[in-house]
């Protein structure tokens, strides 16, 4: 090992630009996930499964689908991106290229940020880009796909940003799966009451403004909030390895 | 003698209702190798991940450059290279791709000087396989290939000699001495029998104060 390309010892002073890490680590959380593109479809293929099971497990009745439509892709959303958390810092931290992220000289929040975009890039982007087809097949109307894909769209960025949260917090446990859903679940519930909600009230034919504030409201917190709580507890997790 | 680079004053840390250490207190000087020693399970990682703002779990005092570690964090963390038991390495990504990453918040290294480290570990011509086709020597030489971009003055480098052969525990000698005479300091635990001119010794007792 030769050591030719190796600058002078002296304390350095500047890193680069947190933009730049988050670009990073971005970066390789994407190119990871498109190497083993097999996990990639597993979100989707249980959010296609659980749409497709209802009809034929309750009724294929037009009048109940178009009722519980939303609901049931709504549901089968939030159980999906469930499912794909525990995922999310676990192969991190088993590989130790999570020890290096948190040793990265910069804001770490921003980095969980970062990692927690290109989750939902690659779970919950997917499930919204999904939903006409399968909202067509529940017999929604189009205005009603349109409104559930927009709630989504809102939706599971929160989703993906709470649950960053849980499986932070769960790292450290061997069987994580059942306690991060008993901690993640209640927080999801007002996220599906007012997604499913806003689609209730435009099949209604009643202003959907207020709801959707309320959905952005919820972002905007996650966004703000959520980082900070699931940088918290990955530096719990990790202190306890 | 310079101004020492970490200090630790009257560490203690207690795991699992066992006393590891305590009451330690040493100082890092730049230009040294220290080694820390002692038996399995006296505390050695524990130290190391101490040190590195890992682990919570300990009381005392943690100074860089004269000033307490946690008043100046990202400062901290800009000037010091951990390396841990987990080498760090994506098995789907490529020896470059993950050097890249794991540079990535640092600070801005050319893809020369990637490949260039690379071909200094001897991986030439594994630039573009994924690490998970590597022997676990190699994918330890995956992260060991950062030491050679790694402007870092504190390195804390936890069993690097693992799964190394004869040559590569060589070099890799030969680079922390060098790298002492530059006037970095290197931390480092090892069962690998290692005895470098003028290194110091930091010996932690097993399940005793040292």
């Amino acid at each position: 090992m030769n050591a030719e390309v190796r600058p002078a010892v002296r304390l350095a002073s500047s890193s680069v630009g947190v933009l730049a890490a988050m670009k990073g680590v971005f970066a390789r959380d994407m190119r990871v996930a498109f190497r083993q593109r097999q996990d990639l479809l597993n979100p989707l293929l249980f959010f296609v499964m659980v749409v497709t099971l209802f009809p034929l497990g309750v009724s294929p009745e037009v009048s109940f689908l178009s009722e519980a439509g939303a609901g049931i892709l709504w549901v089968a959303a939030l159980l999906s991106v469930l499912l794909s958390l525990d995922h999310l810092f676990r192969h991190d931290f088993d590989d130790g290229t999570l020890e290096q992220l948190v040793l990265q000289p910069q804001p770490l929040f921003l980095l969980i940020l970062a990692k927690t975009i290109a989750h939902w890039m690659l779970t919950g982007l997917p499930l919204v880009i999904l939903t006409p087809v399968l909202g067509v097949m529940v017999h929604l109307d189009g205005n009603s796909i349109a409104i559930l894909c927009l709630t989504l769209l809102i939706g599971t960025p929160v989703l993906s940003l709470i649950g960053a949260i849980g499986a932070a917090l769960t790292l450290g446990l061997r069987s994580a799966g059942v306690l991060l859903s008993l901690l993640i679940i209640p927080l999801y519930i007002p996220v599906l009451i007012f997604g499913t909600g806003t689609v209730a009230a435009a099949a209604e034919g009643a202003s959907v403004g207020a709801y959707l504030a309320l959905m952005g409201a919820f972002l905007m917190l996650a966004l703000t909030l959520a980082p900070f709580a699931a940088a918290a507890a990955l530096k719990i997790s990790l202190s306890n390895a | 003698m310079s101004e020492p680079l970490l200090q630790a004053v009257n560490l203690q840390c207690e795991r699992d209702k066992r006393m590891l250490f305590r009451e330690l207190s040493f100082s890092i000087l730049p230009g040294t190798v220290t080694r820390v020693e002692g038996p399995n399970g006296s505390g050695k990682t524990t130290l190391l991940r101490i040190l590195a703002g890992l682990n919570d779990a300990w009381t005392g005092e943690l100074k860089w450059c004269g000033t307490p570690v946690a008043s100046q964090r990202e400062a901290f963390l800009r000037n010091m290279l951990y390396l841990g038991h987990r080498p760090g390495i994506k098995p789907l990504l490529t020896p470059t791709e993950n050097l890249r990453a794991l540079m990535a918040g640092r600070r801005p290294v050319a893809d020369a000087a990637l490949s260039q480290a690379l071909q200094g570990t001897g991986l030439t011509g594994y630039e573009n396989v994924p690490c998970r086709n590597l022997s676990a020597g190699q994918q330890r030489r995956v992260a060991l290939a950062r030491l050679l971009v790694a402007d870092e003055p504190l390195w804390l480098l936890d069993e690097v000699f693992t799964a190394i052969d004869a040559d590569g525990v060589k070099a890799l000698e030969a680079l922390l001495q060098q790298r002492a005479a530059e006037g970095g300091a290197v931390l480092v635990t090892t069962h690998h029998d290692l005895a470098l001119p003028g290194m110091h010794r930091l010996t932690l007792g097993a399940g005793g104060a040292p």
